[in-house]
């Protein structure tokens, strides 16, 4: 009832479903001279189909100002060019939304679920801990809290884009994980979502610098949080030996040919390496990606796989071990 | 042009509203799952590497 009131009073609104609709036409041009001709074309058919969703479309007013005239065929046209220009519009907002914001989500939960595995896959291939393989007790220096299980070891690198570790890192969010891969390329590691090693940096653990990349916005968004690290924030590398800690240090921003960022001394050209860094190397500002940001850590501690994950990302290492 | 589309599709008001959606929304699934990944793959990437 209600769709018909707005009806009333525009004599267009109303059509015929399949019945005759020249009739209707022709009904609707004999009215056209008074303004109410819809009422009695409207009590006349029994089926009507109103469309009050459908009032304000420009040929429709056209026909009801000028119906004896239709519309010319470059009106049509014109009519048609700028429909086709609004739907391209809504596409490349939908592509950007759906890049943006929907892949991106799914690739996360991709990356989560593949570290997931990752994890299991390394847990379920050592022995469990047992009076066979005791875990090793861990020294610590004198006034401090921070297991040493002596000289960490250092995974060979792996072949192509073959996934070797997890990064936890919790500033990023409650169970954050994602995959580390071998390589840089962004068709077959960066835009999978997860991390991506440069070759020529030293793997996790080894004295250098252990640099990884991975995407700011988009393409799982690994690290869209990269500028809210604080000082001392722990970077979780884990891999099939164990757990590398990181701690933190500092944010840098660079020119995208910046390579200085990922050398053993990150800014010092051949100088011999003392200590162990991780390098975390991302697009800036957001969603622009005209520099780059470059987040700098400090390696702090290691533990093997069998003394357990650090208590900090226990919960979420593999499926809740 | 969606309006001539509109009153090609048969049927009562109801109908052709649902048809329609069904069509928008089988549209979406066919970009989301085919069109968008593909444009995607061929897309330069936003690069976060340092070289």
């Amino acid at each position: 009832m209600t769709d018909d009131q707005p009806a009333a009073g525009e004599p267009e609104a109303s059509e015929p479903v399949h019945a005759s609709r020249r009739d209707a036409r022709a009904a609707r041009e004999a009215a056209e001279a008074t303004v109410s001709a819809a009422k009695p074309e409207k009590a006349a058919k029994p089926a009507k189909a109103p469309k009050p969703d459908k009032a304000p479309k420009p040929d429709k007013a056209a026909k009801v100002s000028a119906p004896a005239a239709p519309r010319s065929i470059g009106t049509r046209i014109i009519g048609i060019f700028g429909e086709l220009l609004i739907t391209v519009g809504v596409l490349v907002l939908l592509f950007l939304g759906w890049q943006l914001w929907w892949n991106s989500i799914v690739l996360g939960n991709e990356q989560s679920g593949a570290a997931t595995a990752l994890a299991d896959e390394w847990q379920s291939a050592t022995p469990t801990n047992g009076p066979a393989t005791p875990a090793p007790t861990p020294t610590r220096a004198p006034g401090s809290t921070i297991p040493d299980y002596g000289v960490p070891p250092v995974l060979a690198a792996p072949g192509g884009a073959a996934d070797f570790g997890i990064l936890y890192v919790p500033r990023f969010g409650d169970g954050y994980k994602r995959t580390i891969s071998e390589g840089i390329d962004p068709g077959t590691v960066l835009n999978k979502g997860g991390a991506g090693h440069y070759s020529d940096s030293q793997m996790p653990g080894d004295v250098g610098n252990f640099a990884i990349a991975a995407h700011r916005d988009g393409w799982g968004s690994a690290f869209i949080n990269i500028n809210e690290l604080h000082l001392g924030d722990a970077i979780y590398v884990e891999t099939k030996d164990g757990w590398y800690t990181y701690r933190f240090r500092g944010l840098e921003y660079v020119s995208p040919f910046g390579v200085g960022v990922v050398d053993p001394v990150p800014q010092v050209k051949n100088a011999t390496p003392t200590d162990r860094l991780i390098t975390l190397t991302s697009c800036n500002p957001l969603y622009i990606a005209s520099e780059r940001i470059i987040a700098y850590g400090a390696f702090e501690s290691w533990q093997p796989r069998s003394a357990g994950a650090p208590a900090e990302i226990a919960a979420y290492v593999g499926t809740g071990n | 042009m969606y309006a001539a589309l509109f009153g090609i599709i048969p049927g009562p008001l109801w109908l052709r509203i649902l048809i329609s959606v069904i069509v928008v929304g089988a549209v979406l699934f066919a970009l989301a799952g085919w069109v968008f990944p593909f444009i995607d793959s061929m897309m330069t990437p936003a690069q976060v590497t340092v070289n």
